[in-house]
């Protein structure tokens, strides 16, 4: 008797560091995971270009988490994206003329939105809609545009590179 | 236990358990079994004898169901083996017992709970009942005091006899023993020649033992059946059996190393493959 | 004897060899139902295929993390990116590692156990005592441990994940001085749930086919202490061979 009993501890043991691991797993290791104070307020914002801006990406402000972007649709009336923030609620002081952009973290890093304060008195509030943005910088189009300049200023000298 | 048994005599040959008619049987193309016919007499102890590689197993495996004959018929208590899916097979073999060689012990459990594994299996009883069944049978075996040593700390005798003490648990009405005194000492063989006596006669049960030693059987079985080459050669008593004069009963009872039996394995003339110093191929 | 002869029977045997094992696993899926009534036993083979495979999982585990972070190091500060290393590690370990190495290991510690458990049970002529007991040994010995091993898989992987991560911070954090706060800051960043279910989802999936490689081995082992032995050696080429196809076909799948 006393074996069996040895096995069901051992056995439940077991089971429960399994649990523990897969709680730690799902809880710890990813971005959204289940929260005990889920309590968080949902803004909007409008870009005319997201990037590469994923769901689940980190909305910051002065460089600190603040929340996530819950959801990115496309609306057709206006051809822009909307991205849909959650933002918790300890974080509820944020100035409804703040505005937001949406940034890459190092040159080869995910993209994120952040909020840059404004100095309005009143805050955003549940479902509001943020009124500036700044769309993603894309890379390409800044390359292009600083190749054009380029092309621009001189066109003599790669021709004459060229001749010779 | 007997009486409502016998009420029912069937015509013809005596009071049968288990009846083979004109049962074959071949493996491979090989056959094993020719035309056999058998009686197994209720109450009675019948042994099943003959030389090695005649199928006194495979015989047992046709009389369980574990495998299905070629032709003829097969009955158990009156029921065709040969007709019955799986749960009725099961449902026949919970009122059969069966000693497998080396007693097929389950390795993981101790002995009480492997005789109790038969009762858990198959019916619901309350632990203090489970304990007292256990222990009759295991005192009947002479084995109560070793209930809670596991298999691998019994000797090969005590083994046999706790593996008597679960084919008995669920009280069947037919014993079968599948070479019961292979590798057993003197003294452990007296035991369990005794032990298969006492358990026929005192719970009225029928069995059936399958084995080639000769004496044991003599001094054991109520009826012989003597097999060799996929047929019965010879039946009887033990005593007939010995007097019987054809030359492969006078081999087998005797234990005489040539005869219809022989001795050398086929092979290519003796002479000739000695002077022509051939290799064998 | 051609060649193309040759070919064409060994893709029968194989063939002959699928079905078998098919038709083995339904029945056993059969009763599995009537075998989940006896907890007891169910239990007693987590322990057997769960609990005893711990100290083998968890030892692995914590190297395989700690080696990935070394090479991951290494890789990453070639590109001057050392604060993704949480990302790469914990992916790695989730997505891929985890379950394929938990897998292996499994079919070596407790496949092997089954099968030469069972092969064993079939060469001294226990399965078929059980039969003559009208009880069937694929319910009462196949299923219990079939399904102690599907549920033990997962438990282990995710064990083994949990100490793997460890196991790279450990490298990565305390021995190169990756900063703590970005390495597992960056881990949550990019490790989404699906990441984690579609690493549980795997292990699930290879827990059902070692577990019920393992007992088809051992059930169909022939029973000699020869027979026994081979189908153990077969337990492990088999599983660890289908561990791997499966992880490609899942991961085309899922990715």
């Amino acid at each position: 008797m006393s074996q069996i009993r040895s096995t069901e501890i051992g056995t439940g043991l077991f089971a429960l560091l399994g649990f523990a691991a897969l709680f730690f797993l799902v809880t710890q290791i990813t971005s959204r995971g289940f929260s005990w104070h889920d309590q968080s307020y949902h803004l909007t914002a409008r870009f005319s270009n997201v990037g590469g801006l994923k769901v689940g990406a980190p909305v910051s402000m002065a460089g600190v988490t603040i929340g996530r972007v819950e959801s990115i649709d496309f609306d057709s009336t206006d051809y822009k994206a909307v991205a849909h923030l959650k933002v918790e609620q300890r974080y509820k002081k944020i100035p409804d003329d703040s505005d937001v952009a949406i940034y890459t973290a190092g040159l080869l890093g995910g993209q994120y939105v952040g909020f840059t304060a404004g100095g309005s008195e009143t805050y955003f509030k549940e479902g509001d809609q943020i009124e500036m943005t700044q769309s993603a910088i894309v890379l390409e189009n800044l390359i292009s545009k600083y190749l054009f300049d380029k092309a621009g200023q001189g066109p003599a000298k790669p021709a004459e590179g060229a001749a010779k | 236990m007997t009486g409502p048994a016998t009420a029912a005599p069937s015509p013809g040959a005596a009071d049968a358990v288990v009846s083979l008619e004109g049962v074959s049987y071949a493996v491979g193309g090989r056959s094993i079994f020719d035309r056999l016919d058998i009686g197994i007499e209720r109450g009675k102890v019948t042994a099943i004898m003959g030389p090695s590689g005649t199928g006194k197993t495979t015989l047992l495996r046709l009389i369980t169901g574990q495998i299905r004959a070629d032709a003829g018929r097969i009955q158990v208590d009156g029921t065709d083996v040969g007709t019955l899916d799986n749960d009725g097979l099961y449902r026949l073999r919970r009122g059969m017992g069966m000693l497998f060689q080396n007693g097929a012990l389950l390795t993981d459990l101790d002995v009480y709970e492997n005789v109790a594994f038969p009762l858990r299996e198959h019916t619901n009883l309350p632990e203090s009942l489970v304990a007292r069944i256990v222990l009759m049978k295991l005192h009947a075996v002479g084995l109560r005091g070793a209930a809670r040593l596991l298999p691998g700390e019994l000797s090969g005798g005590m083994a046999r006899r706790v593996a008597l003490a679960r084919a008995i648990v669920m009280d069947p009405k037919l014993l079968i023993y599948d070479e019961p005194f292979a590798g057993l000492d003197p003294i452990a063989l007296g035991v369990v020649l005794r032990l298969i006596r006492d358990t026929n006669d005192a719970l009225g049960i029928t069995s059936i033992v399958v084995s080639h030693d000769v004496h044991e059987i003599s001094a054991l079985a109520d009826r012989a059946y003597l097999l060799s080459g996929g047929r019965v050669v010879a039946a009887g008593t033990p005593a007939q059996l010995n007097a019987d004069a054809s030359p492969i009963v006078r081999q087998f009872m005797g234990g005489l190393p040539d005869g219809p039996v022989a001795f050398q394995y086929p092979a290519p003339d003796y002479a000739a493959q000695l002077l022509g110093a051939e290799v064998p191929r | 004897m051609s060649l193309a002869a040759e070919v064409l029977g060994n893709g029968r045997a194989l063939l002959g060899k699928a079905g078998s094992f098919t038709l083995f696993t339904l029945r056993m899926l059969r009763v599995t139902p009537r075998a989940l009534l006896r907890p007891s036993l169910v239990i007693a083979q987590v322990f057997n295929t769960g609990a005893l495979s711990l100290v083998i999982i968890m030892l692995s585990g914590l190297f395989v993390g700690m080696v990935l972070a070394l090479q991951g190091y290494d890789l990453l500060q070639r590109f001057g990116s050392t604060e993704s290393l949480g990302t790469a590690t914990g992916l790695a370990i989730l997505k891929e590692l985890g379950p394929v190495v938990t897998a292996l290991l499994f079919a070596g510690r407790a496949g092997t156990s089954l099968t030469s458990e069972i092969g064993l049970m079939a060469a001294t002529d226990q399965l078929a005592a059980m039969e003559m007991m009208a009880v069937d040994p694929i319910r009462r010995v196949c299923a219990p441990r079939f399904i102690g091993g599907f549920i033990s898989m997962p438990l282990l992987a995710a064990i083994f994940g949990m100490i793997g991560i460890f196991g790279a911070q450990l490298v990565g954090v305390t021995l190169m001085g990756v900063d703590s706060g970005q390495f597992w800051s960056q881990m949550r960043g990019a490790v989404a749930l699906k990441d984690v279910t579609e690493g549980i989802l795997k292990s699930i999936v290879f827990g059902f086919a070692c577990s019920a490689i393992a007992v088809y081995e051992g059930y169909h082992a022939v029973p000699t202490a020869e027979g026994v032995g081979r189908a153990t050696t077969r337990t492990v080429v088999t599983s660890s061979v289908a561990v791997l196809v499966i992880d490609y076909m899942l991961t085309a799948v899922l990715l």
